[in-house]
């Protein structure tokens, strides 16, 4: 306490080496993230804007683009639902294994993409363990749509939960009791107290998943079929058209999705700035 | 002898939940007002674990099931298999140069965020964090769009006889790029929180910034570090889209664990390229488990 007041009213900058150490960060900075990721917009200016748009435009990447954005959002929803129950359950109740499944969220982000990718593809096939289970019922995973979905729910949901999690815990309980003290049913309690405070949150979660799976590539392509204008998806097509040696078409690709990622990222860091002022106001 | 009648009760009807469903207690739900009813609670957490099972834990357990699918002979033949041992090998030099690079980098970009107030920090901080929102693939595509035959420095490159692109370099690169961010995002929040009033105590008793840095910075955040470590490790040896952009896939020479899995999966050697993808799964569940550790150490020393 005393040493925090002591701190205010002293002078901030006693430590030494800020030029050293802001060069350097910025240097490094430049050199591997800057500079290459400028490489792409310049490689992208040497295009014509004709040129550009028809590369983007045609029917090929826009079926792929159109795949990618939209079954991500599609995850991202299913995470944001499944996500919200799996951190009520963890945060709320107590159940045999619970701190194993509050583990277990993590999986996504520690398992490799390439792992993910062939253990969900093996186990969605038709003679796999759930694959088989769905065949007789008419349904296919895996080489569909609906495959490249259930891959994109797997690497989405720990984002949606790691974000809501510390907001539910930290929710204060005096909050519910008085509400419902003053005569408020459970539901009621829920949809005016809880869920408002979770907005912000939730809607991170939901564009931190978003903004993965977009660009997913590893799990996506073994259980994917990528077959073109079917299951063909947009960083799939970046591949194969520098295998081609098209880098004009992969360079334009590569800056539609970048484009999109950074204005993802904007809206990211405005949800999450929105989320720590309502957290500051309580 | 009790002076509230309501809290008993609630304890009494907690008690017959309790002896009726064993198995699912309520958690801190003793007050009134935030107990959800059983049948809600059996419902949920039905829905969760059900949700949980199927799309993460059977996943994880069928990698290692595919893997030893053929025996245990087999399974220690298809990883000391020499392509394997290659594969391997050349993970672990890309992980060990990206950690190095990205504690020594990430450690100096955390200490100028967190230690000095000046413009244009908040920007800092998002491109830190940029590699996060960009595409494996891109991240590995800006790399050939410098180094490659066709890339800016594509000519001087191949006249001074120095390849980067389907090499180890390039490979090291897209590895490093990915990696950027997880020392300094773990580093920034435990450093801001700590201020720099133990900084400023060492340097007013005559110690010089790096033997401040060394003895009362580093001690101070020494767990985050290591946390940092660990994702940085866990992602830089999973690392698939990037690294397969710039590898070339030369079998022996430059191609990683997840890039001979996939060629071993496309070769219809299911059992085999389970049995690497099980090391990888088995590096994933020993980070999660340090994890676990190492974020009980981090919130202690935040006091």
């Amino acid at each position: 306490m005393v040493s925090g007041i002591l701190l205010l009213r002293r002078q901030p900058s006693v430590v030494p080496g800020f030029g050293i150490t802001l060069g350097v960060s910025l240097t490094w900075l430049s050199l591997i993230i800057l500079i290459p990721l400028a490489a792409l917009f310049l490689k992208t200016t040497e295009l014509s804007f004709e040129r550009f748009v028809a590369i983007v435009t045609s029917p090929r990447t826009l079926h792929a683009l159109e795949l990618s954005f939209g079954l991500a959002l599609a995850a991202a929803a299913t995470n944001l639902v499944f996500g919200l129950i799996a951190v009520w359950v963890l945060v709320r109740y107590e159940f045999p294994a619970r701190r194993m499944f509050d583990a277990v969220i993590d999986i996504p982000f520690a398992l490799p993409t390439a792992v993910a990718g062939i253990a969900l593809t093996n186990l969605y096939a038709e003679n796999g363990w759930i694959g088989s289970l769905l065949a007789p019922l008419g349904i296919k995973v895996a080489f569909t749509q609906l495959g490249i979905f259930v891959a994109l729910v797997f690497i989405g949901l720990p984002f949606v939960v790691r974000t809501v999690q510390p907001v539910l815990q930290d929710l204060e309980a005096e909050l519910e009791e008085v509400a419902a003290t003053l005569g408020a049913s459970r539901w009621t309690t829920i949809r005016r107290v809880i869920f408002p405070t979770l907005v912000p949150a939730l809607l991170t979660g939901f564009a931190l998943a978003f903004a993965r799976a977009v660009g997913e590539y590893g799990s996506v392509i073994f259980i994917a079929g990528n077959l073109p204008n079917v299951s063909e998806i947009a960083p799939l097509l970046i591949i194969i058209r520098l295998e081609e040696f098209r880098y004009a078409d992969a360079t334009a690709i590569a800056a539609v999705m970048l484009v999109a990622s950074f204005i993802l990222l904007l809206i990211i860091n405005l949800l999450q700035r929105w989320s720590e002022r309502r957290a500051g106001k309580r | 002898m009790s002076f509230n009648p309501v809290i008993q009760s609630q304890e009494t009807v907690d008690l017959l939940a309790t002896s009726f469903a064993p198995a699912l207690v309520m958690h801190r739900s003793r007050r009134d007002g935030r107990a959800d009813p059983l049948w809600l609670q059996w419902t949920l957490t039905g829905v969760a674990l059900f949700f949980l099972t199927i799309f993460i834990v059977i996943p994880l357990v069928n990698v290692f099931a595919q893997a030893l699918a053929k025996g245990v002979a087999a399974y220690v033949a298809a990883i000391s298999h020499p392509d394997a041992l290659a594969a391997i090998w050349l993970t672990v030099v890309a992980a060990v140069v990206a950690v190095v690079l990205n504690v020594v980098f990430g450690t100096i970009t955390a200490w100028a965020i967190t230690k000095y107030e000046f413009r244009g920090k908040s920007l800092l901080i998002s491109l830190v964090d940029l590699p996060f929102s960009v595409s494996p693939v891109i991240s590995g595509l800006v790399f050939i769009l410098l180094f490659g035959a066709q890339g800016y420095f594509g000519p001087w490159l191949q006249d001074n006889d120095i390849k980067i692109v389907f090499a180890v370099p390039g490979i090291i690169l897209a590895t490093v790029f990915v990696t950027f961010p997880f020392v300094a995002r773990e580093l920034i929040p435990l450093m801001r929180e700590q201020g720099i009033q133990d900084e400023e105590a060492a340097l007013s008793l005559g110690a010089s910034g790096l033997r401040t840095f060394f003895r009362v910075t580093l001690p101070n955040v020494k767990w985050a570090l290591l946390y940092g470590v660990l994702l940085t490790n866990a992602r830089a040896m999973g690392e698939f889209g990037a690294v397969s952009v710039v590898s070339g896939h030369i079998r022996g020479e430059t191609n990683t664990m997840p890039l001979h899995i996939e060629i071993l999966y496309n070769e219809y050697q299911f059992m085999a390229a389970f049995a690497v993808a099980s090391l990888l799964a088995f590096l994933a569940l020993v980070t999660l488990v340090a994890k676990v550790v190492l974020e009980k150490r981090i919130a202690r020393t935040t006091r």
